[in-house]
């Protein structure tokens, strides 16, 4: 080819290259907690996106197929109860916490703070200005934003510029840096204006419709991106294990990945822990250590689930082959990864266990 | 403003030491190193601090 034929604006576009999104799992393919099943009350939809709910309301989350073009996988809430007088301290919200390394180079709290834009794709049953919030890790930095559905059951794609914070302290390290919710209902007490910091906390817009007060209302939600900047560039696609990795930072397991945490499994064909030789040890434990493929935000909380997955279990083998489920053995854990057993029991030869460590912000 | 429904919180200890504490969220048995960084522990200890919880000790 000619390098007369090659065009030079295809290297200057420097806004769109890598790397630009903070969000993870803003295309809601991560699920390692539910496999797609919904919840019905506070818990992880799909991974790092939380729902919170303190209302009179009953919602139903799951990851969903229903996708604007170029997508796999969105979160869909549908209100199964509705609470059609939401009272002044009533709330019902999804968030993603950002780890505060993450939102270091945008000098919030400083007066060098750069702007950041929000964009994501949104289809609701429901039509009118809704809203949502960004927060620092206590809430007392507020920012309230609204956002227009103007068809019903259609996919739109939204974009929210928002000045940076030159006020408050927001955390650059391990812990939260940045929250950012979508609001389905709120009362009057957690609503503030939109499009301005406060030092007040709030965790939705004045005059934004509350999803939750329509019965069976709809709401999707994906290809959520928050950048450096005031300008919205296409969604950051990245590879599924790239993704699955980033969120493995915050929440982990040694079942396979489509494996609920819970579910009776096979220890031939899943990736238990186990600990053999039990009955050698006449007065010691015996330990096992699990290096977590990807390394914790902070030392996490352990959940062991045995082979029928009873929790806080194990299973056990003894010499005749025979296993029990549903055993306590004494557990012990220490550190981000190491994990202790004993005391040691002549008639156990070994127990075997799955482990799901839990990090989130 | 996250509130987890936490209904038994124990210490476990090894050689005479606390190292974690076993509790209850709706149902499941889980373990939370002492970690302030890490949100079951402060969780716990909120909830402790509001007399809404008690640690019972190791064994």
């Amino acid at each position: 080819m000619a390098l007369s034929k090659i065009q030079n604006n295809s290297y200057t576009d420097t806004a769109v290259h890598g790397q630009r999104n903070l969000i993870i799992n803003g295309g809601c393919v991560i699920d390692q907690r539910n496999n797609g099943a919904a919840i019905t009350s506070s818990g992880y939809v799909v991974d790092r996106f939380h729902y919170q709910n303190d209302s009179d309301a009953t919602l139903s989350l799951q990851q969903s197929s229903t996708v604007p073009d170029n997508f796999a996988n969105s979160i869909s809430v549908t209100v199964s109860t509705a609470d059609a007088s939401v009272g002044t301290t009533q709330y019902s919200m999804m968030t993603q916490r950002i780890e505060g390394y993450n939102i270091a180079n945008l000098g919030w709290g400083t007066s060098a703070a750069k702007a950041v834009t929000l964009s994501f794709y949104v289809r609701s049953s429901v039509t009118g200005t809704f809203g949502g919030v960004l927060n620092n890790s206590d809430s007392s930095r507020s920012y309230p934003f609204t956002y227009s559905i103007s068809s019903a059951d259609t996919w739109e794609k939204k974009t929210i510029t928002i000045e940076g914070d030159t006020s408050g302290t927001w955390n650059t390290t391990n812990s939260s840096g940045i929250q950012l919710r979508w609001a389905f209902g709120m009362g009057s007490t957690y609503v503030g204006t939109a499009g301005s910091w406060s030092g007040n906390l709030y965790f939705g817009a004045s005059g934004a419709v509350n999803l939750i007060s329509t019965l069976n209302a709809t709401f999707y939600i994906t290809g959520v991106q928050l950048e450096a900047g005031d300008v919205a560039t296409p969604f950051e696609h990245r590879s599924f294990g790239d993704e699955l990795a980033r969120c493995q930072r915050y929440y982990e397991k040694t079942y396979p990945y489509a494996t609920t945490p819970g579910t009776a499994s096979s220890y031939n064909t899943i990736t238990a822990l186990g600990i053999a030789g039990m009955d050698e040890e006449t007065s010691g434990q015996r330990y096992i250590t699990y290096p977590w493929r990807v390394e914790k935000r902070t030392a996490p909380t352990l959940t062991i689930y045995d082979q029928a997955g009873n929790s806080g279990k194990v299973t056990t083998l003894d010499n005749a082959g025979t296993q029990t489920h549903n055993v306590g053995v004494g557990l012990a854990f220490a550190g981000t990864y190491v994990m202790g057993a004993g005391p040691a029991n002549s008639a156990i030869w070994g127990l075997t266990f799955f482990c799901v460590g839990d990090s989130e912000l | 403003m996250d509130e987890i429904n936490i209904t038994a919180a124990k210490y476990l200890a090894n050689n005479g030491e606390n190292v974690n504490i076993e509790f209850t969220v709706d149902g499941v048995t889980m373990h939370t190193p002492l970690d302030p960084a890490n949100r079951h522990y402060a969780e716990i200890m909120r909830q402790v601090k509001a007399g809404e919880l008690t640690i019972q000790e190791a064994n």
